[in-house]
């Protein structure tokens, strides 16, 4: 049970001229674990969608044929479990308990029965807590877990995993990864999909590869789709194991001070915090969620008034307005020195065209029309997004998204920026293209503050972190 | 994140009223509220309200938390009176004070304060449920004791746990818009256009994440035809019915004085 058949499967979303998945040739067994990956915009997530019988008939045109044991998805659904990746949008009810038994009630498991499962299902997954936690109160690990617990109570023969881990801080990610590794029963079917290859791994036994254009490019055990395609997987954006990305150090000192926090909190979300950022330097904060990281990142960026403490700036950084504190700054004054890039690409958006997006900065800052285009010009094609200048940004793939979302921040030339996890569930191929970017930018005498989990991002850039602690009660 | 969510019950759950039937509490609300709504009188609300707060202990309230929660109706009480008595039209009864061109007296005062009691009386019934009743407990009940389809109570009540998630969006979408050098500085017409483009924002990522709940619920078999089960039983028993039955007597007892003292004025004359 749980065996996927795909004969030239296709999928084309209603309105839509390009597939979203073409030509896919599959056969999974019973039992097996594979990891499916493919560049962004392979469409990785339409095909669990398509299996977990969640594409309905009038909402695109297919081709070519999808099964599992026999049957279309649409009416094996009882057989199928999946787990998407943001935890706030598929939690059901207020308390942990309930919200396992959802499933239960809607799939008609009698009464008595539903109670032994749920904790059953929860025990599996290593919920530390009982029944009546509210899920308001977990973290994004421990509500993935969760999720998986509602999956996985309802018996399922095939689980499909959406980047489970992708908004997860490292912490939360490892709880989601052991909970996978010890929930699963052997005859589980089980399809992964996920960016971070190398921590991945451990829980498959094959490799699929989709193709951008339409197709599958590589299938087999992981050490046989590396061994052969680990190049070309590394070029189209896939983290291949043991490919470590080459640093790039500052060529520079650091430079004069641009920003300096004295003391700067805001209870209850961030104990008094000092430092100061300079320009010819990549600095990293770091520190467990809940530590008030991003709280910091918005004082920093002038948009929160502090609590506690303040922020100064330097002359270097804004000259005769160095007297008043960044938060007080009009906006456009405020927006030609400190550049934030927010963690959500899309709550950045204002516009609905890339250009406009981009030419949004140096219009508010009063630049003449002439020096706008020029200005966007150079960063559509700095950024690889020359092609997309009509496309409405909330249409931009991840990687897109966030490409997007750093130029409209340099576009107004800013001396600091300001990061908010900016390599979140990216792709190989734009977090090297970001690091470059960065280290460019620090070069050329620019400050930057990046708030951060990634390790690897770190070590790659940071020429110094500062750590903060979980010491504010909440 | 400890802190309750808004709307989340805060009465002691081992309070004899507090304990009932969802449903039972809604509709005995609903009745004694709609009863109320008979008069204009100022004296039928006055013993609405003295029952109501009588009955609070009986539902594990207390009353500094119901002040708490009711703030918001006092002051639209307080701005009846005050808007009544600066600008009805109709000044009947004696003179009791001049101010400028404001006559107060004794016609204006006694509709003012009928009304605002009225505001009070029929809301407080209102706010003493959501302050007993658990929105888990509500919706299980609806769908059992009142036969709500489950498609609407469970739909609502998980559209109802994104709620708080929209006033952090929003700070965000502002915050946002200031990096990006939007602000209105001291032009209405701007802050009125930001606000705007910011709603509409909100708006896009609020159906945007209700799309991901409905595949996500979707995908557990929500709604997919088979009969539901249910997990927590709901039950409405004898004591149920008993306080459906004892907040239309109140309401009864209510207008009654009103009638007994002579003050009754019926709605509709």
């Amino acid at each position: 049970m749980g065996a996927v058949e795909l004969r030239g499967f296709g999928w084309r979303h209603a309105g839509r001229k390009a597939w979203a998945v073409r030509g896919a040739d599959l056969r999974i067994e019973h039992g097996e674990r594979v990891l499916l990956l493919g560049p962004s915009g392979a469409g990785k997530s339409t095909l669990l969608a398509a299996l977990a019988g969640l594409l309905p008939e009038d909402s695109g045109e297919q081709e070519g044929l999808v099964e599992i044991d026999g049957l279309d998805p649409r009416k094996a659904r009882e057989r199928v479990g999946i787990v998407f990746q943001d935890p706030e949008t598929q939690l059901v009810m207020a308390r942990s308990g309930d919200d396992v038994a959802f499933g239960l009630e809607n799939r008609g498991v009698p009464a008595d029965e539903i109670w032994p499962r749920v904790d059953e299902a929860l025990r599996r997954v290593g919920f530390p807590y009982g029944r009546d936690r509210p899920t308001a109160a977990l973290s994004g690990g421990e509500q993935q877990r969760l999720a998986l617990a509602g999956a996985l109570a309802l018996r399922p023969d095939l689980l499909l995993l959406d980047e489970p881990t992708a908004n997860l801080d490292p912490v939360g990610a490892i709880l989601v990864r052991e909970a996978i590794a010890t929930a699963l029963r052997p005859d589980t079917t089980l399809i992964l999909v996920e960016h971070r290859v190398a921590e991945a791994l451990p829980l498959v036994d094959r490799v699929v590869v989709l193709a951008p254009g339409g197709g599958i490019s590589a299938d087999g055990t992981p050490d046989a789709v590396f061994d052969r395609h680990g190049e070309t997987l590394a070029a189209a954006g896939v983290w291949v194991p043991g490919r470590p990305v080459t640093p790039r150090p500052a060529r520079t000192a650091p430079g004069d001070p641009l920003l300096a926090a004295e003391g700067l909190g805001l209870p209850p979300r961030l104990a008094p915090t000092d430092l100061t950022v300079r320009a010819n330097e990549a600095l990293a904060v770091l520190g467990p969620n809940g530590a008030g990281k991003s709280t910091l990142a918005l004082l920093l960026g002038g948009l929160l008034k502090p609590g506690a403490g303040g922020v100064s700036a330097s002359t270097t950084l804004a000259g005769r307005d160095a007297a008043t504190p960044p938060h007080r700054w009009r906006a456009p004054a405020l927006t030609r020195r400190i550049g934030s890039v927010f963690q959500d690409p899309e709550h950045q958006f204002v516009t609905s065209t890339v250009f406009d997006e981009l030419a949004l900065g140096p219009r508010r800052t009063g630049r003449s029309e002439t020096e706008t285009r020029s200005i966007v010009d150079e960063l559509l094609g700095r950024l690889r997004l020359d092609r997309l200048a009509g496309a409405n940004p909330y249409t931009l793939s991840g990687g897109e998204a966030r490409r997007l979302s750093v130029a409209t921040a340099l576009a107004t030339a800013p001396r600091l920026l300001v990061l908010d996890e900016p390599t979140f569930g990216q792709d190989r191929r734009t977090w090297i293209e970001l690091v470059e970017l960065l280290a460019a930018l620090r070069d050329a005498g620019h400050g930057i503050v990046t708030v951060t989990h990634d390790a690897d991002f770190v070590a790659a850039l940071a020429d110094r972190t500062v750590t903060l602690d979980r010491s504010v009660t909440r | 994140m400890t802190e309750l969510p808004r709307g989340a019950p805060v009465a002691d759950n081992n309070a004899p009223l507090a304990r009932r039937n969802p449903v039972a509490k809604l509709a005995a609300a609903l009745l004694f509220s709609l009863t109320l709504i008979a008069t204009i009188d100022p004296v039928a609300p006055a013993v609405a309200i003295a029952i109501e707060l009588a009955v609070l202990p009986l539902f594990g309230v207390r009353y500094r938390t119901l002040a708490r929660r009711a703030w918001p109706l006092l002051a639209s009480a307080l701005g009846i009176v005050v808007t009544l008595v600066l600008f009805a039209a109709e000044r009947t009864g004696t003179v009791l004070l001049t101010v400028g061109p404001v006559a107060v007296t004794t016609g204006v005062l006694a509709d003012a304060l009928g009304l605002a009691l009225r505001v009070i009386a029929v809301a407080l019934p209102g706010v003493m449920v959501f302050a007993t009743t658990d929105p888990t407990d509500l919706a299980d009940a609806l769908i059992q004791n009142a036969k709500a389809s489950p498609r609407f109570a469970i739909g609502a009540l998980a559209a109802f746990r994104l709620l708080p998630l929209l006033s952090v969006e929003w700070q965000m979408l502002s915050m946002a818009r200031r990096a990006r050098g939007v602000d209105a500085g001291r032009n209405p017409l701007a802050r009125l256009r930001i606000f705007a483009s910011t709603a509409f924002a909100l708006l896009v990522g609020a159906i945007r994440r209700g799309t991901r709940l409905a595949t996500a619920m979707d995908a557990r078999g929500f709604d997919a035809g088979t009969p539901r089960t249910l997990a927590r039983q709901q039950r409405f028993t004898a004591a149920d019915a008993a306080l459906v039955a004892g907040a239309v007597a109140l309401a009864a007892l209510a207008l009654t004085v009103s009638i007994v003292l002579g003050t009754f004025r019926p709605l509709i004359s």
